[in-house]
């Protein structure tokens, strides 16, 4: 199957393993992504907070370009996810928003196309079956939490992704690469976000208090599927260091894939010496 | 006209506090969500505008999900920012991030993370770096985390059309 993807201004570089290991991934399972020709930012956490008009017109460019490669869009970054379908949302429902965005873009919005996460992706049955057939070096031993943030299930009648309080399509995912995969309380509590830049203070005590959490349940690592979830966790521990993961590196070492242990040393805090062959961190 | 006027769906809390509860920049904030919701009830917007609590808010909309009257509190949240920014009232940092991030939008059309902080700290910190941001900054560097060069502009005509729209400076 083909799919349009965009990547996201993060994935282009501290969260560069996050795109290496989802196009990996999806190639190894025969999901084609076609990278949207010039896309640009989505206006993040920013636009939407001093200006209503480019929060949807942003997202809403890109949408008009998937929706011209005939594709549905794939967006693995939390925020980029959020503001495209919340983009969508009301694009379909405002009429005088989508003649004044249509106006500005020269172009028609159709609704066509869906906006789905990998998380979504990759969690089809099919695709979950041909993962699975795809394991070839089980994480057996590893201990992890997954963690989901806040805009992967938040707002949840923009999201649709899953139970906003309770979600386990990442735990599904997980799972299948043979770690064993813990619960834990805490996979919707917030990271503190944007605030890394302002406020680094409160990241610490938000992201270093999930990092507390993980590890007193026992895990030996915590599992994202967003960017600055990740930035924050691996950067603000709170001074109680644990490794962090993409879903989809997890995913691409379980299937013995090219490249994989280059994915892991990017991480500032090192992996779990048990993903690396040799065993050396 | 009044914030309740714009948002009159603040008329339907009463006060159950479900969203403070929930809110995980509460302690840093000198109105609570709930606070915010009965000022804004009772037509005291100077007070929700001058507040730190609009900036503080992450908007993780944990209290809009939780909300029993089901208000868009996020939505408020983004409302009295626009507001407090127009009238000259925010009293936090953070609009000149967002300024400086939609500015760096309109600049390359994709956000390069290395620019954006230095410009920030130029225009925030006056090159108040700290011992771990610095440290912090390596190590990504180090690892390749911070692409050094931005990359050719994207977006060209369309997104200066959008731009040309931009509300407020």
């Amino acid at each position: 199957m083909k799919i349009a993807y965009y990547p996201g201004c993060s994935l282009e570089s501290s969260a560069r393993e996050y795109d290496l290991s989802f196009r990996a991934v999806c190639e190894a399972v025969g999901v084609e992504l076609q990278e949207v020709p010039d896309w640009s930012c989505c206006g993040a956490s920013s636009a939407h907070q001093l200006d209503p008009f480019l929060s949807v017109a942003l997202p809403a460019r890109e949408l008009l370009r998937a929706e011209e490669m005939g594709l549905d869009l794939v967006a693995p970054c939390a925020a980029c996810f959020l503001r495209l379908k919340e983009a969508r949302r009301r694009l379909l429902g405002e009429e005088a928003l989508r003649e004044e965005v249509e106006e500005a873009l020269r172009r028609r919005f159709e609704g066509r196309i869906q906006v789905y996460h990998p998380l979504q992706l990759l969690g089809r049955p099919e695709l979950k079956e041909a993962l699975l057939g795809k394991v070839v070096r089980p994480l057996e031993g590893l201990r992890v939490v997954c963690y989901y943030g806040c805009y992967l299930v938040r707002p949840p009648q923009v999201t649709e992704l899953d139970d906003p309080e309770d979600p386990h399509v990442m735990e599904d995912l997980v799972g299948l690469t043979g770690a064993e995969v813990l619960d834990w309380s805490w996979k919707v509590d917030c990271c503190g976000g944007a605030h890394a830049l302002l406020r680094p203070e409160v990241v610490e005590r938000l992201s270093g208090g999930l990092c507390l959490r993980a590890r007193e349940v026992g895990a030996e690592g915590i599992v994202t599927a967003c960017p600055l979830c990740h930035s924050n966790l691996e950067a603000h521990q709170g001074g109680h260091p644990i490794p962090v993961y993409y879903f989809t590196e997890l995913l691409g070492l379980a299937m013995g894939l090219e490249g994989a242990e280059g994915w892991l040393r990017r991480h500032l805090v090192s992996p779990d010496p048990k993903l690396l062959v040799g065993g050396k961190a | 006209m009044t914030l309740r006027e714009e948002f009159p769906e603040v008329l339907r809390c009463y006060q159950c506090m479900s969203c403070t509860l929930g809110c995980p920049m509460a302690q840093e904030m000198d109105l609570l969500p709930h606070e915010v919701m009965g000022a804004v009830q009772l037509g005291r917007d100077e007070e929700v505008l001058g507040s730190s609590t609009p900036w503080v808010c992450a908007s993780c909309e944990a209290c809009a999900t939780r909300c029993p009257n089901e208000i868009e509190i996020v939505q408020l949240m983004d409302a009295i920012r626009r507001r407090a920014v127009q009238q000259g009232m925010a009293s936090e940092r953070e609009p000149e991030l967002h300024r400086v991030f939609l500015k760096e939008i309109e600049r390359r059309g994709r956000v390069h993370e290395l620019s954006l902080l230095l410009e920030l700290k130029r225009r925030t910190g006056l090159f108040k770096i700290s011992v771990d941001e610095l440290k912090l900054g390596l190590k990504m560097l180090l690892k390749g985390k911070l692409k050094v060069f931005p990359g050719v502009k994207r977006g060209g005509e369309e997104l200066k059309r959008l731009f040309a729209r931009r509300e407020s400076p």
